[in-house]
Formats: C-alpha cells, structure tokens, sequence
C-alpha cells in the first residue's frame, strides 16, 4: 500500500535552496538529503529537463515554487504524486489564510505556529486536516494558554468534517456568484483554436446551526430526464464539487446537495465548450522594420448583445524588448507602454456590445539587433461583463432547510470575465 | 510582534546563557528561550546540549510551550536516547490528560520519537488511546499504530489489528491494513462519502488493489466510484480513473457499460489540464499511458493538448507527446498547423521536439505524408541551424519509411560546400558495397582505400579510410558488424510502452510509477512488492490471462506458453523469405529446409585478408517430420549431447511482452537453435518470421532477428562451440601424432578443470556424445593419458590431451591446434560437459 504514503519530509527552501523550515515525518531519510535539491533543480534546467519530480538515487524529490519559496517533500516510496501537489498547494492556501501572504518573511515571524501546523497537517506523512477554517479553530495565532484550552473540534473527525456545530447569525444569508472565465486560444491565422468556459458558483454562506441546502440550476441533463428538455438549459461538460456535496445524488439525480462550510467556499466548477463568437475579438497587423522601427495596427471588436458592457478591457500587446520610443494614438482609452512586461497595455474602462475601436502604436528598434531569438509572445485581453453569463447558467432556485425554521435569503450575481485569452501574433 | 527576532542572537556564549534561561523561574522567560531553541535549530545549529534543560519544560500546562518542547524532542531524541527516558513519564502522563489535544499530541510524538527504550512504553498509552472517547484521538492513535509497526513490526500485529477493527469506523487509514474482501469493501465505498478529500484518496488507492471475484461485482464498483469524478480534488479523480480504469479490464469492452464509462472518463481527464501545472504535468504522464490502453476515451480531445505560450516547458513537452498519440487523418491538418508555429518557437529543446513530432506525424499518417515533408522543406527555409539539423534527419526516416517516393527533395537539402560530406559517404557506401559483393568489387574497394589514404587532404576522409582499411584487413567479420549494422525499423509509433508494464503502470495510475512511466520496483527500495496486474477480462479469454491476474508475487510463476494456432506458424515458419543476399542468410530454425551446404573453406574474393567469411552454419538435411520438428522447437529434447539450459535472450520488457528463451544443440549432424516464445502480452501474436544475421567466424555472439505481427526484436544469442564440432572429427592415429608435434609448442595451452566427479571412461563417453573423440588412452604412472581431437565446421581441428590423475579430481587439459584463439572456448565446452 506504499502509495498512501505522501512524504517521508516536508521543506520550505529559499531561492538559494537554503532551509527556512522542515519537519521530518517518516525518518527513513537522511534531511540533509536536501542539499542536493538545489544543484538537481540547476542541472535539470540547464539540460532543458526542468520537471516538478526530481530523482536522486532511490529518493524523488517532489515540489513547488511558491513566489520566493520552494516547498519540497522527500519519498523514497512509490508515492500518490497528484496526492502530494495537491497537498503541496493546499498547504499554500492554508498559510495564506493564516499569514495573508507566503514569502521568506512570513515564514521566518511564523515559524512556531508553522511548526504546529506541520505537526498537525500531515502525520507520518498521511495527510490529515487541512481545512483551514477547522484548523483556526485550534490552532491559533496567538499562542495558548491552557486555561482557555482549546479542543479539538468535532468537526475534526465529523462525517461533516468542513463545518462546526453552534454557529449563529442574526440575519440568515448566503450570496451566490456565478463566475464564468473564457479561455481562448487563437492562431496566428484568425482560426479559434480552443475556446471554453470554465465556470465556478462560489458561495458566502452566513447561516445559524446545520442547514441543508439545495441548488437548482437549469442543467441541461436534467431538464431532459424531468422533460423539459425544450426549455432553455445549459449542457456542463464535466462538474467538480466541493468536499461537501453529496456526489453520488448528484450522479443519480442530478441534485446538488450539501452542507455548506460557514463563510467563503467554491461550491462547484464546471467546464464547457463554446461554439459561440469570441466575446472580444482582436485583429493586429504588425510591420516591422528591422533596424529602424516597428508599427502595430490594433482594432478591438466586442461581439456580444448590445445590452451588455465590458468593463476593465485591457488588451495586452508584445512588443520587442529592445523597443523604445513609443508613439501611440488611439479613438478611446488609453495606452501605455509597460517596459517590464515588453508590453503596450490599451485600457478600455467601458466597452460595450457591438463596438469597434482602433489604436496604433509607433516603436523605434535600435540599429544593432538583438541577437538573442525573441519568443512571439501572444496578445492577451483582461475584462468583465456583469449581469452575464457566455453559457447561459441561471440559478433556478436555492432551498435552505434547517430544523430551527428560519427563513434566509439567497442573492445571486451572474460576471463573465476573461480566462486564458490568448491571440497568437503572426 | 513577530518570531522572527528569535533568529537574531547570534553571538558567542549563546548555549551558556540560553541554559540559565531554560532554568529561569519566569514562565515567559522559560518560553522565549525554548523558542530562541527551536530557531536555532531550524537555521541548522546544534543545540542537543541543552536536551536536559529542555526537557525540563516539558511539564507544562502551556500547550505552546509543550509543543515546541515536544518539537525538540522529536529532533534530538535518537542522539540522546538515554536521556529521551526521562521524557517517557510526562508523555505517559499527557495521554490520559483531560484534554484531547494534549492526549493527541503526547501519542503522536511519542510515535514520532525512534528510541527503542521509549517505544517500549508507547505500547500501553497507545492502547489505551487507540479506544480513546474522543475520535481525534483515536484517528491519532490509529496513524501511530503504522509508526509503530515501522519501528517495531512484531510487537504491534498481534494487538495492533484488534484494535483497528474496533476503530475502523472512525479511521479509513487503518483499514487498508485489513486484507480486502467484498465485505470490507462495501464499507469502505460506504465510508467514501464521509471522509475528507485525502481519506477519500486512501480509500479509492486501496480499492484499486482489490480484484473483484466477476464482473457484476467490478461494475458495481465502477459505479459506486464514478461520482468521485466530480470532485474538486485532483488526487481524488486521478485515483478514481485508476479504479475504474482498472476495472474496465474485467468489463465486457464492446458492452454499453464500458461505452458509458469510456465518456465519463474524458471530461474530468480534460479538466484536470486547467490545475495547477504541477498536476497538469502528473496528469498529462498518465493520460500518456491511458491513450496507449485506451486511445478511445481521447480520441476527440486533440485540441485540449495544444500547447500555450506561458505552460511550463515541461508541459509544453508532454502535450506534444500526447498530441502525437491522438493524430490520425481526420485532424492531421490542425496538428501539422500548430506543430509548425512551434517549430518557430525559442525554447529549443521544445522547438526540435515540435519537428521531430512532424516528422512522426508523416510516418504515422501516410496520406498526409507529402504535406508534412513541405512542412519541413518550409522550415529548412528557415534557415535555424537546430531546426533544419532536426528537419534533415527526420527527413531521413520519412525516405525509409516510403522509399522511392520523396528523393527528388534531395536537391533542396543539397548545400554546396558539402564536399567532403559526399565523399565520406560515398567511402562508406563502397565498403558497404564489398561486404556485400566481395567477389566483383574488391579491386574498387582497394582503389578507393588507397586512394582516400593517401592521396586526400582531408583529415577526416583519411582517418575513416584508414579505420575501414583496418578493420577488414584484421576483422572483416567485426567490420560487417560495424558498417553493416542493422537499422532499426521506422515503425509508426515511437516510445511505445511494452504492454506488460503499460498495464502494470496502469495499475499505479497517479503515482510516482506513472510519472516515470517505470515500474515501482525500478526506484523504491529494496522491497520486491507485489507486482500489480490487471484482472483478468471476463471468462471467455481467461485461459490465456489467468496468470497475469493472479496476485502472487512474481518470483517464479509458471509461464503460460502461449502459441499463435499450431497451423499458422507452421505456415509462416516455411513461408519465410528465402531470397536474400548471401551476407543476410536465412535459415529456418527447425525443420530445415534441404540446402545445398556450403563447403567450408574460403570461397575466394576475400582471400586478401585471410579470414574466409564463409558460412558456419550450414544447414544440413533435414530430419524429422515436420509436427515432431515443431515439438522439438518448444518442448526440451532428450539428447545424449549437452545441451546448455536455456537462457533469456529477448526478456519480455524489451519484447513488447514476447519472451524468448533459447539454447544451442547439435542433433543429426546440425546445429539446431531450440527456441521457447512466451507470450506475456496481453494479446495473441502471430506472424513470426526469424531472421539470422549471421556473422563470420565462430557466431559469437549471433545476432537473430524475430519478427511478429507487433513488432521486430532482436537479440544477441552465444553459440557454444560444442555446436559446431563436427562428426568426422575423429583423426586417424598416425596423422594425431604428426600433426601434434607439427604444432609448435607455443601453441600448447594448459588448462585445469576443477572438480570432476568422473572417471576416464564417462568422461571419455560423454565427450564423444559431443564429437569429441578419444583416439588413444595410455597410463602413464598411475594417470591416465587421454589424447582426443575435434573439427569445427569451418574445418580447423584441435587436439587434446586430458591428464587424469585417479584421486584428483582435477583434470589437466592441454590443447593444441593452429588457431589458438579457439582455446578458450573448447576448454569452456570442455567445462561444461564434464561438469554436466
């Protein structure tokens, strides 16, 4: 059963590789093993090998890079690789929820309830709770006295490990957001190569006691059992829930039903493909003239129903990095020239539906070439369009049931905003 | 207010002072000093002196205080064992404190802690926490049962698997320790729901070692794992692919419920590429070993696996495998697109990828062939160096691949200062040419030797003459090896897993195995482990796959032989191409076709270096019929000559499941090569043809070629010499001894062979089984003189004389014969049928 088995250790490493913080789980391996993570990572990368497993002897090294940390854990087991990144990442969460951000710093004025927290995610390198919100319950920032002894609470080893008992509110609300992101991925040629919709529902649950909650969505499988299949629906593709739906209902029945944790969560995510027109559509014609200058013609389309409007455009558009001199002119919006990101950036504060704008943008190139290849990096757009969802989602209904009675009001708000939004440049 | 300040002190007499302030009598003093402790530890310094001291807090009503003590304790512990005995009484105190945290806390240390003496005392308070009121506890106490059982195997089975049965409810780690049945099966899917995201992970990976007594009991399975496909823990749906991939194994493949499952699985494969790039890449390593299994469950995905700018190069390099998996006809024209706007990338290991991957596709899509060359012709124009190098050899495995349909671009890859190039090869094409033709192009490959030797400038045309001039004129043999050198075959798909370890890694989907596409054996330690295997499919193919879904560790099970229909192979053994040149010969295995033998001896043309590149294996009349021929090929014959036991010259790993075994006889006045295939694929193979790349002198090592309808294999196989001794080799007495003295004693060469159970007349029997013939026999004080002679069927005799002493187990053997480099394998042979 060597796979349950995540790490033997746990490290947090600055840049150079140094040792900020470690906890040894297993103790079948030397800790000083560590100093050859370091001159693995150089090699890997120089020999174009760079991978987040590295293997030394019969130990694999397993990490991530976090802003200006590595988090590595050692095995010499056949270990569940998906199970140690994702644990790796949820431990980045975790110290995020308690110390706001993760860097050298943080770890340094936390350590000791880093320690406790090592102590109490992961023993003998199974992984336990990790739930940060249980974990605060616990384990706190300012140090404990025994007096105020904190206990572990039930939720700890509950069926219903992601919410406590007690809780209370005076006015009972949850706020739904239904966030759709559009990736898209265009050739060089104008051709969509790739264009889906990851969405996500996130919940801000402010509920009394243990209420049971269930969500109506106009889900196109389940109009068609319940034969309604003309009304309007919307065809996911693949679903993810949070730990605290009920999955096997939902595969029999199509009803989303849970518990939910107290406060701020991801319900679910869902993804689908679109056969709809790009929601912003860009087109560049790009002339460069070596050794002198370089010239871009950008013209920005928004193809969605007039009603709506985009906010927050900002298209992004590579520029040489030995480019200098910037001349640009544009109808609406604003650019500016973001030398760190060898970037034009066109800001659009409002764009709505069934418009067309143009800007043009003047470089001058240095005479002596750069004689390192450049990538062709691709243009990006940022936006949001409120009240609107591409895939056409509604939240039919949310019920709430608590056996105290109360009655809690649900509010829904629909945003689709940029994914991956990548137009490739010729 | 920060820790952070607790790294600052750094100056000398740290020790001293932290010492006075571990004794101090304030509380908080007490605190900050076992935290300035612990920081020093953390940077790396040695404060195990103050292990005393420290543990002297250890009694404290300050949780944070006891942990950091606990802390240090679990660091310094194995270096001070004796002194770890104190700290037994307050952990066995703290697990029966009233609060559940501290109990929690004290086993889990305790556990953590590598001291014999103190595991010694763990035993009782882990017992008593093991029942604990509280779960925590228990879940506790449950992980420090497999700590314990780490340290100190025997001491916990016994008590330890009671206990987990009490606390299995409570504890999904615990119950992977129990052995598998249905029953506990039910429970642990029933417990699924319960658990969090990580027990949910324990659960589906002990799940996947489990083989369902048939297939309604797999299906319910299937369907009791699937809704974990939905959730949002990336672990949770990779282990429950694995389940359910593995279980379709025993599921009826053409019925409606693998149709169903085979979609379910895509979506959440295809989602698993918008996570964090770390899973991305473990995902991405196992979807490259799912659309091997299964090329179905992605077929329509190809657009998912195109790569973006920003991916991690690594990334980046595992889409573009699969990417090559996935192309087939209907979306060559979209993959040749994006393949090319790679190749004008700047990474440029990924760049060259990307052309490779051109190249595959045109080998992989026949039609779509000519568009991929223009492909590459189009980035030859390019003019990169790493590019067009790229393009130019895999050009180079397209015109093998379809010969005589792309030359005329030759002409486009044609640079003109490349003189020297064209020379070189044209130097290697004509050696080529004598090796093969030596008779009508000796006199051509003289000229141009002497002439690149001597009359060109060019240092590196001279060096190549000169290796060439060299290596025919002392080993024309080694030289055929050399510049002869088979190429591998262009097969369509490259970096194909073998089939037995795809399936093994299928089994191991999400782990470290399935990153490195290796079997776990390969890089965990020491443990041999049970090699995990797919069930069988349902009934109707268990015969053959029996084996392979038995749950025994592999160390010796029998091998089901598994042979393609007995007509078949016939009809391909005989079918076998016969017609080619004489370098390639071709011979059958067994029942031989009548050929007129070669006679041994040079057959001229290659007089100028001596050796003759004659044929040594020559094949005889045939005897036998041709079923008994067939029965002797697979089973071991009874024969009075030794016989070698059979070795593994192609293991299944390299075969793509097939596995080979062979060994040499002679047997009516032939050699015959005794060949054992077993099929360790999953598939039945058929269409086997062999293939012998015969080399000169001796055939040491002979090269064979097999192939089937998978693929071709080769191996390199050692003949033993005693093959080859010839059943004329018996010398008339008179010639015996005028050739012995002719032969200069130089050439006389003393061996011992040890340990010898037998006397001179088994010995002498055994060794005419074998065509070694005892001419005379003389006692010479009390020894007796056996003087013997052989002939090789390249018509070289060698003589023997055996010196055996009565009570000596220890023979003298000493040889003569004018070809002395022979000697030490007739005195292998010697060895191996004297100790037979």
């Amino acid at each position: 059963m060597a796979t349950f088995i995540l790490a033997s250790a746990l490290y947090l490493l600055d840049m150079k590789g140094k040792v900020l913080i470690c906890r040894n789980y297993r103790g079948d391996i030397d800790m000083s093993v560590i100093d050859k993570f370091m001159p693995l990572v150089m090699d890997n990368e120089d020999d174009g090998l760079a991978s987040p497993i590295i293997m030394h002897g019969d130990i694999a090294f397993i990490y991530i890079k976090y802003n200006n940390l590595y988090l590595v854990t050692t095995t010499k087991k056949n270990a569940n690789v998906a199970l140690v990144f994702s644990f790796l990442h949820k431990l980045v969460q975790i110290f995020l929820e308690y110390f706001k951000e993760l860097e050298e710093e943080s770890i340094r004025d936390n350590f000791v309830l880093i320690y406790e927290l090592l102590d109490e995610v992961m023993d003998f390198g199974f992984p336990q709770t990790t739930d940060s919100k249980i974990l605060q319950e616990y384990i706190t920032v300012d140090g404990h006295k025994l007096e105020i002894a904190p206990r572990p609470p039930m939720a700890v080893t509950n069926a219903v490990s992601w919410r406590n008992d007690g809780l209370k509110y005076r006015k009972n609300e949850v706020f739904l957001d239904v966030i759709e992101s559009v990736n898209l991925l265009v050739s060089a040629t104008g051709s969509v190569l790739r264009s889906e919709i990851v969405g996500a529902i996130k919940m801000r649950v402010y509920l009394s006691g243990m209420p049971e909650l269930r969500l109506g969505l106009n889900d196109k499988v389940l109009f068609e059992t319940t034969g309604r299949g003309k009304s309007k629906s919307v065809d996911l593709e693949d679903v993810k829930f949070h730990q605290c739906v009920r999955l096997s209902r939902f595969e029999n029945d199509r009803t989303i039903s849970f518990v939910p944790p107290d406060g701020e969560f991801e319900l679910m995510s869902y993804r689908l493909n679109t056969h709809v027109k790009p929601l912003i559509w860009v087109e560049s014609v790009i002339e460069r003239h070596a050794h002198s200058r370089v010239e871009y013609m950008i013209k920005a389309k928004s193809q969605f129903k007039r009603r709506s409007t985009a906010n927050n455009v900002e298209i992004v558009i590579p520029v040489p990095l030995d480019a200098d001199s910037p001349k640009f002119k544009t109808t609406v919006g604003s650019c500016k020239y973001a030398p760190e990101q060898s970037a034009v950036i066109w800001t659009i504060k409002s764009f709505p539906g069934g418009k067309e704008y143009m800007m043009r943008a003047h470089f001058s190139l240095p005479s002596v070439e750069n004689e390192d290849q450049e990538g062709r990096p691709p243009i990006s757009i940022k936006f949001e369009i409120p009240y609107f969802t591409v895939s056409g989602i509604q939240v039919r209904y949310l019920k709430i049931i608590e056996k105290s009675g109360y009655q809690a009001l649900p509010w829904v708000r629909y945003i689709t905003q940029n994914g991956d939004y990548q137009l490739r440049t010729s | 207010m920060t820790d952070s300040k607790y790294f600052t002190t750094t100056k000398k007499g740290e020790i001293f002072e932290l010492k006075a302030e571990l004794n101090s009598d304030k509380k908080e003093k007490k605190k900050e000093a076992v935290k300035k402790v612990i920081a020093s530890m953390t940077v790396g310094k040695d404060v195990s002196a103050l292990f005393p001291d420290v543990v002297n807090c250890m009694q404290t009503d300050n949780l944070e205080l006891k942990k950091l003590v606990y802390l240090y304790l679990m660091n310094y512990a194995k270096s001070q064992p004796d002194m770890a005995i104190m700290a037994v009484n307050t952990f066995v105190k703290d697990c029966e404190d009233s609060n559940p945290l501290i109990r929690a806390l004290a086993v889990r240390t305790m556990g953590c802690i590598r001291v014999d003496k103190i595991t010694e005392y763990l035993c009782e308070p882990l017992r008593k926490c093991l029942k604990d009121e509280d779960p925590y506890v228990r879940k506790t106490a449950a992980v420090c049962v497999a700590k314990l059982h780490d340290i100190n195997a025997q001491l916990v089975v016994a008590n330890a698997v009671a206990a987990i049965s009490e606390i299995m409810d409570a504890s999904p780690n615990a119950a992977s320790v129990l052995e598998m049945n249905s029953g506990t099966i039910n429970k642990l899917l029933t417990a699924l729901n319960e658990c969090t995201e990580w027990g949910q992970v324990f659960i589906l990976d002990s799940i996947s070692n489990y083989t369902p007594k048939d297939e309604r009991e797999a299906q319910s399975i299937c369907e009791r794992v699937t809704p974990r496909l939905a959730h949002a823990n990336a672990a949770v749906v990779l282990s429950a692919v694995k389940v359910v991939m593995k279980l379709m194994e025993m599921l009826d493949t053409g019925g409606d419920y693998v149709t169903s499952l085979v979609k379910k699985l895509a979506p959440p494969l295809v989602t698993l590429l918008s996570a964090e790039p770390e899973i991305q890449y473990v995902a991405l390593r196992n979807i490259n070993l799912i659309v091997q299994k299964r090329s179905e469950i992605l077929k329509n995905e190809m657009k998912v696996f195109f790569v973006k700018y920003n991916d991690p190069i690594y990334v980046k390099l595992e889409k573009l495998d699969i990417m090559i998996r996935l192309t087939s006809q209907s979306n060559i024209a979209q993959v040749l697109a994006e393949l090319k706007e790679y190749a004008t990338e700047v990474d440029v290991d990924f760049v060259r990828k990307s052309v490779r991957a051109i190249g595959r596709c045109a080998i992989k899509v026949e039609p779509a062939a000519e568009r991929c060359v223009s492909t590459l012709l189009d980035l030859i124009q390019t003019k990169v160096n790493y590019v067009v190098q790229e393009a130019i050899v895999v050009i180079k495995d397209i015109f093998r691949k379809y010969p005589n349909k792309y030359e005329s671009i030759i002409a486009t890859l044609m640079l003109s200062d490349e003189n020297t190039q064209v020379q070189l090869q044209l130097l290697t094409a004509i050696v080529k040419l004598f090796l093969k033709r030596p008779t009508d192009t000796q006199e051509l490959v003289q000229q141009v030797l002497s002439l690149s030797t001597q009359d060109s400038d060019n240092p590196d045309l001279r060096d190549r003459g000169y290796i060439y001039w060299r290596l025919l004129s002392t080993d024309p043999a080694a030289a055929k090896e050399v510049v002869l050198a088979e190429k591998p075959l262009i097969s369509e798909e490259t970096d194909l897993i073998e089939p037995t370890l795809l399936d093994e890694l299928i089994c191991h989907i999400s782990s470290l195995a399935s990153v490195y596409h290796k079997p776990p054996n390969a890089f965990v330690e020491g443990r041999g482990g049970l090699r995990k295997v797919l069930p069988p499919k349902s009934e109707q193919a268990e015969g053959l796959v029996e084996e392979l879904g038995a749950q025994e560790p592999t160390a010796a099970p029998p091998q089901p032989t598994v042979i393609p229909g007995a007509d078949s192979l016939i009809g391909d053994l005989l079918d076998m191409d016969m017609g080619s040149g004489p370098s390639m010969m071709q011979q059958q295995m067994y029942p031989a076709q009548p050929a007129a033998p070669t006679p041994a001896g040079g057959s001229g043309g290659m007089d100028i270096f001596g050796e003759g590149l004659d044929n040594l294996l020559g094949g005889g009349s045939t005897g036998g019929d041709m079923l008994g021929g067939l029965g002797d090929i697979f089973g071991m014959p009874q024969t009075q000559s030794y016989v070698p036991p059979q070795e593994v010259w192609l293991p299944a790993s390299k075969g793509k499941g097939l596995e080979i075994t062979g060994t040499f006889a002679r047997k009516n006045n032939q050699i015959n090569m005794e060949l054992t295939f077993t099929n360790k694929a999953m598939q039945p193979m058929s269409g086997f043809a062999v293939q012998f790349n015969k080399n000169s002198f001796g055939l040491m090592p002979a090269q064979v070629a097999i192939k089937n309808n998978i693929d071709v294999f080769y191996m390199s196989t050692h003949v033993p010499l005693h093959v080859l001794f010839m059943e004329d080799g018996e010398m008339d007495k008179k010639i015996f001894l005028a050739t012995w003295k002719d032969i200069p004693s130089p050439n006389e060469v003393q061996y011992t062979i040890n340990n010898v159970p037998h006397n001179a007349d088994t010995v002498s029997s055994k060794l005419r089984n074998n065509n070694v013939f005892t001419i005379a026999k003389r006692n010479v004080e009390g020894q007796d003189m056996l003087y013997q002679s052989l002939k090789l069927t390249n018509g070289i005799w060698i003589l023997a004389e055996l010196k055996i002493q009565p009570s000596n187990p220890s023979f003298v053997l000493s040889l003569k014969a004018r070809a002395v480099d022979v000697y030490e394998a007739v005195k292998q042979v010697y060895e191996n049928i004297l100790h037979n």
